[in-house]
């Protein structure tokens, strides 16, 4: 999932000052299972930000509505008649949420209410890592099934460096040494020589450096 | 400011707080009527939205006032409470409301003079803080 950190309600605040009447609108998507930006956290940033205008004596509308998706413009289409009635949204999807509710509504102000952190999974209830960079060319079965380009913070694919200390990484102790991790799971399954046969360098053209992405799929398309 | 009676909201758990509440009634203690009490089944019920509402209908206080943590019957359900009144605290702050209009009390059921006690405090802390709106 893409895992998501709530902004700052001050920041929120702040952002949206110049406006009375606002929609906070979430998505039952990645954010809902990491307890960012589903029906639930809008009832509550909406809640507080009714709380905050009433203390400071603003008469502000606050608005709640959580779409299956923000990042398929079907359901965003939904937000039509409802945006009628307001000036502006806050969108508690990820990064992709904001933009396709600007796209669709140019002339609606929307502002961004969560920071979008990365793609990721839980390691437990209420903790997260990141897990892929979205790179374009998975490689992860080369490393014992682990992602060495979004969990080493060189994203070494010849690690590991001379920084890796007792299983950590050189940036803190809390940071796991991935490629202690990698070396660890490929002699557990007896494939250490696979790590120094030789392979050809990794082309990051399918990666952000191609610069930004788009896909086709000739047989969806109508 | 003085003739100030702030008004709170108090959630209440069945279990310990309820009867501490009968006991105290039998003492012949009441709460004084500025506390609205809402009585769940279970402190760890009560879910951070419940707990915001009340500030956003304009009262000035909340708090919560469940079983001792050893004693819960549902095991973790004042520790819950606890960390939802807690994240309570920080949306406050992050909107500059002073975290201490909501609060969390461990009583127990035999505690009559305690769950008295209890909504007296915090009236009389809301009191100095004065009212949550400008009038
Ligand atoms: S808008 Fe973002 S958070 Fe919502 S489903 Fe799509 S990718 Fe996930
Ligand atoms: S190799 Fe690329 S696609 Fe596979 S997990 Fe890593 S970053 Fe993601």
């Amino acid at each position: 999932m893409i895992v998501a950190r709530q902004k700052p309600i001050e920041e929120i605040v702040e952002m949206t000052q110049a406006f009375h009447k606002l929609l906070v609108v979430g998505c039952k998507g990645c954010v809902t299972v990491c307890n960012v930006g589903g029906a639930k956290e809008v009832a509550i940033l909406a809640s507080a930000l009714r709380i905050s205008g009433k203390r400071n004596g603003r008469e502000v509308v606050v608005g709640e509505h959580t779409l299956e998706r923000q990042c398929d413009p079907e359901y965003v289409d939904e937000l039509k008649d409802i945006l009628e009635d307001y000036e502006a949204v806050v969108s508690i999807a990820c990064g992709v949420g904001p933009q396709f509710i600007a796209e669709r509504y140019p002339a609606v102000r929307v502002f961004p209410g969560v920071n979008t952190q990365f793609m990721g999974g839980a390691e437990e209830h209420g903790i997260w890592s990141e897990r892929c960079a979205g790179c374009g060319t998975c490689v992860v079965h080369y490393f014992g099934g682990v992602c060495p380009i979004a969990r080493c913070s060189k994203s070494l694919l010849n690690g590991p460096c001379g920084g890796s200390n007792n299983g950590k990484c050189e940036i803190s102790n809390d940071v796991d040494c991935i490629w202690d991790i990698i070396v660890t799971r490929m002699m557990e399954q007896g494939r250490l020589k696979e790590l120094i046969e030789f392979k050809p360098p990794k082309s990051w053209a399918t990666a952000r450096d191609g610069g930004p992405r788009r896909m086709i799929r000739e047989e969806l398309v109508e | 400011m003085t003739d100030f009676k702030p008004q709170i909201i108090a959630f209440y758990c069945s279990n310990c707080a309820s009867s501490a509440a009968t006991i105290a009634e039998g003492m012949k203690k009441s709460l004084p009527e500025n506390i609205r009490t809402v009585h769940v089944p279970c402190s760890g019920r009560i879910e951070t939205l419940h707990l915001l509402k009340p500030f956003e209908e304009g009262v000035d206080g909340v708090y919560v006032a469940g079983c001792q943590e050893d004693s819960c019957q549902y095991i973790s359900g004042i520790s819950k409470a606890a960390r939802r009144v807690e994240q309570v605290k920080k949306i406050l702050e992050s909107i500059g409301i002073e975290p201490e209009r909501i609060d969390v009390f461990n009583l127990s059921a035999g505690k009559g003079d305690a769950f008295v006690d209890t909504a007296l405090e915090m009236t009389e802390k809301l009191r100095a803080l004065g009212p949550m709106n400008p009038a």
